[in-house]
């Protein structure tokens, strides 16, 4: 493989990334997947970072998931959009940075539609008005929260306590990076590096010490891909999708994997567990599950964050081998002990501290 | 005195052109940008239909340009064009002054830049080459891998960069299709265990004896053809090459392994010919080629009096085509000196 040939592509696809004052709107299925992520995003902003982001209690769902189930129309989810966009205006923020990968394909695609359908915006913010009393503007800048940890992968690596390099061997880590399906696929200029070869988490990685994986069906959906989840008969299928991406990363010898999505992860990290219980297969080294993390966790880790106050301890495939090889100290009894807020030095309100 | 026509390109339609100028006795300059004549004819092995050595062809264009009446301007590239009532004049980029009563534009095509399908990997894994990167092969007599092996499982993916909305080129190229026709049965020649796959959206095969290749590369060759497109490829540990591609006849989706990925790259206006589309106000049209004054009568005329089009410029062609195409330019330019300019 030539890398060369990577970052002649990747030269042609980098985006405007605001530096400061976001306005942040969660997942709706995050903080029950993996619920330390969203907490670690917000420490490694605002006290590693010093910047300003700010959460609206009043932010809803993006609807995504019901928008891409046929559940919700297209015209209810731009009304609900331009709903966010209208608290964040009212907040005085003009940098829109989802958790969600979905919610951010959704803001992407109805701006899109918006810049080529003028009516339609126009129709939305007649409904807004008449439903809510509200008025929008178009956000200044529109980034997904791993483009900006992606931006400040410098600062962090500058900061940080442990790399992601075999501490026995002084190898790098080996890593296969998940990319949600709706960061790049669908608007492929939106996404850091384009839909192809993203390097979004590819960036973090190598700043951060380790080596990125390229296998064949590194593109392949993780398993979630709604219709294959949602639809309770079509759940065989999920496992399937994510069967044949770790039989193919699985020569490869990844020592962890990494997502930037809500779903990926979750799919990532349980189906491993189905597989197992199912054919008694592992895919990792040593008769081991390959460890599943989402960026936060990943940057946490670096930054020497305790691994159970990040919430590992809700991954079903352990992810002790990954701290072992970083040489990050733990304390395995501590594991299911949660302390609330145990991330912040001192106790926080989350909601715009 | 004589007339005088700047041509520019010395491809196969700019040497055609030169060449039948200078027979009608017309003073001819040929500027061409790179530092010998022939164009893309030098980096082909054989041409279809008839397999015949493409030096040949380039023999056939040096001898009708050896002639005295041809002013040939290598590495000459140029810089500034005036146009003055049916007088014309350029400036070299050695600040060389020519002056001509008319001007045949033969700028041709480039290959489509493969890397631009960034779903194949061209540029990224070893073993994804083009149809010229493999004639390129064909005449060193040597078609290996990147590791030096011999490949026993070759894919050749048509339609790269053509009829694509997704680059931008909606049109078709013409030539892809013969051309991975050949490129097949010349794979079987030089390795006759390999097995071949040809992944097709159509088998355009229009031209004369081109379906008679088709047919000879199936029955004699084997080459297997599969109506689909490559949707992308990947590398396994081992260094093959994964794809996948719907077999739309069997109405299933294909994964299989192939150590060589052959694209056959389309066709694009040149840059060579962008820059004097801008440069002399030339007009050009959808598909980026120049528009030519008419699509059944004067496709050899543009849009500005005095200034004609040879070959590829205009659309893909192949090179019985593109001779053609230059003959008409020159015929043109004829009726235009001896009846419209005087």
């Amino acid at each position: 493989m030539n890398i060369e040939g990577k970052k002649a592509i990747w030269k042609d696809y980098q985006k405007e990334i605001a530096d400061d004052k976001f306005y942040y709107v969660r997942s709706c299925v995050r903080q029950n997947f993996f619920p330390g992520s969203e907490t670690a995003f917000l420490k490694i902003m605002r006290e590693e970072l010093k910047k300003d982001v700010y959460e609206h209690p009043c932010h809803t769902t993006c609807t995504g998931i019901g928008y891409h189930s046929d559940i919700v129309p297209v015209e209810t989810t731009m009304t609900v959009v331009a709903r966010q966009f209208a608290i964040m205006n009212e907040a005085g923020y003009e940098n829109l940075m989802p958790s969600c990968i979905t919610s951010f394909g959704l803001y992407t695609e109805i701006l899109d539609t918006w810049h080529h359908f003028p009516e339609v915006e126009e129709k939305v913010r007649q409904q807004l008005k008449k439903a809510t009393g509200r008025e929008f503007r178009i956000p200044k800048n529109l980034a997904h929260a791993s483009d900006v940890i992606y931006k400040f992968r410098k600062e962090i690596a500058a900061k940080a306590k442990y790399k992601l390099i075999n501490k026995n061997t002084g190898e790098p880590l080996k890593v296969v990076d998940h990319i949600g399906c709706h960061y790049a696929k669908m608007f492929p200029s939106k996404g850091v590096g384009g839909a192809e070869y993203p390097y979004v988490l590819a960036g973090m990685i190598e700043e951060w010490g380790g080596q990125i994986i390229d296998y064949p069906e590194r593109r392949h959906c993780c398993g979630f891909g709604f219709r294959q989840y949602l639809v309770q008969a079509n759940r065989g299928f999920s496992v399937a999708c994510s069967k044949e991406k770790f039989e193919s990363m699985k020569p490869f010898k990844p020592d962890m994997i990494i997502t930037n999505c809500p779903g990926c992860p979750m799919f990532l990290d349980r189906w491993q567990y189905v597989i197992n219980e199912m054919e008694g297969k592992k895919y990792g080294q040593n008769e081991e599950g390959i460890p599943v993390f989402t960026y936060e966790e990943v940057a946490g880790l670096v930054l020497g964050y305790n691994p159970w106050d990040l919430g590992l301890q809700m991954h079903q495939t352990d992810c002790e081998p990954v701290l072992d090889k970083m040489g990050i100290e733990y304390s395995p009894e501590d594991k299911y002990k949660t302390e609330v807020n145990a991330l912040y030095s001192e106790s926080h309100n989350l909601i715009n501290v | 005195m004589s007339k005088q026509v700047i041509v520019i390109g010395g491809g196969v339609a700019g040497l055609e052109a030169a060449g039948q100028l200078s027979k009608a006795g017309i003073e001819v300059s040929l500027i061409e940008k790179e530092n010998k004549t022939g164009g893309h004819l030098n980096d082909w092995y054989k041409l279809f239909p008839d397999r015949r050595n493409s030096s040949e062809v380039k023999e056939y264009l040096d001898g009708i340009t050896h002639h005295d009446g041809i002013k040939l301007l290598t590495n000459t590239t140029i810089e500034k064009f005036n146009s003055n009532k049916s007088h014309f004049s350029i400036i070299t980029n050695e600040g060389k002054e020519l002056t001509a009563d008319a001007v045949v534009v033969a700028t041709g095509f480039d290959l489509f830049k493969s890397a631009r399908k960034e779903e194949y990997g061209y540029g990224i894994y070893d073993n994804v080459i083009t149809s010229t990167d493999l004639e390129e092969m064909f005449r060193k007599g040597k078609i290996v891998l990147s590791n030096g092996n011999v490949p026993k499982t070759i894919g050749i993916v048509h339609c790269v960069g053509s009829r694509d909305e997704k680059v931008g080129n909606l049109y078709c190229s013409k030539l892809c299709c013969v051309t991975a026709v050949k490129q097949a049965i010349e794979l079987r020649e030089h390795l006759p265990e390999s097995k071949v796959f040809c992944f097709y959206m159509d088998m355009r095969m229009g031209g004369a004896f081109y379906e008679e290749l088709y047919r000879e590369a199936q029955e004699k060759w084997g080459v297997n053809f599969i109506r689909g497109k490559v949707s992308e490829a990947g590398e396994a540990i081992d260094n093959k090459l994964i794809i996948k591609v719907e077999d739309t006849l069997a109405g299933r989706p294909l994964k299989m392994e192939v150590d060589l990925l052959v694209l056959m790259a389309g066709m694009e206006m040149s840059e060579g010919g962008k820059k004097i589309s801008k440069m002399c106000g030339l007009n050009t049209g959808e598909n980026r080629f120049f528009a030519v004054a008419d699509h059944h009568y004067g496709s050899n005329r543009s849009n500005i009096k005095g200034v004609f089009y040879a070959g590829t410029c205009t659309a893909p062609m192949n090179i019985t085509e593109t001779i053609s195409h230059a003959r008409a330019a020159v015929s043109e330019v004829m009726d235009y000196l001896k009846n419209v300019r005087k």
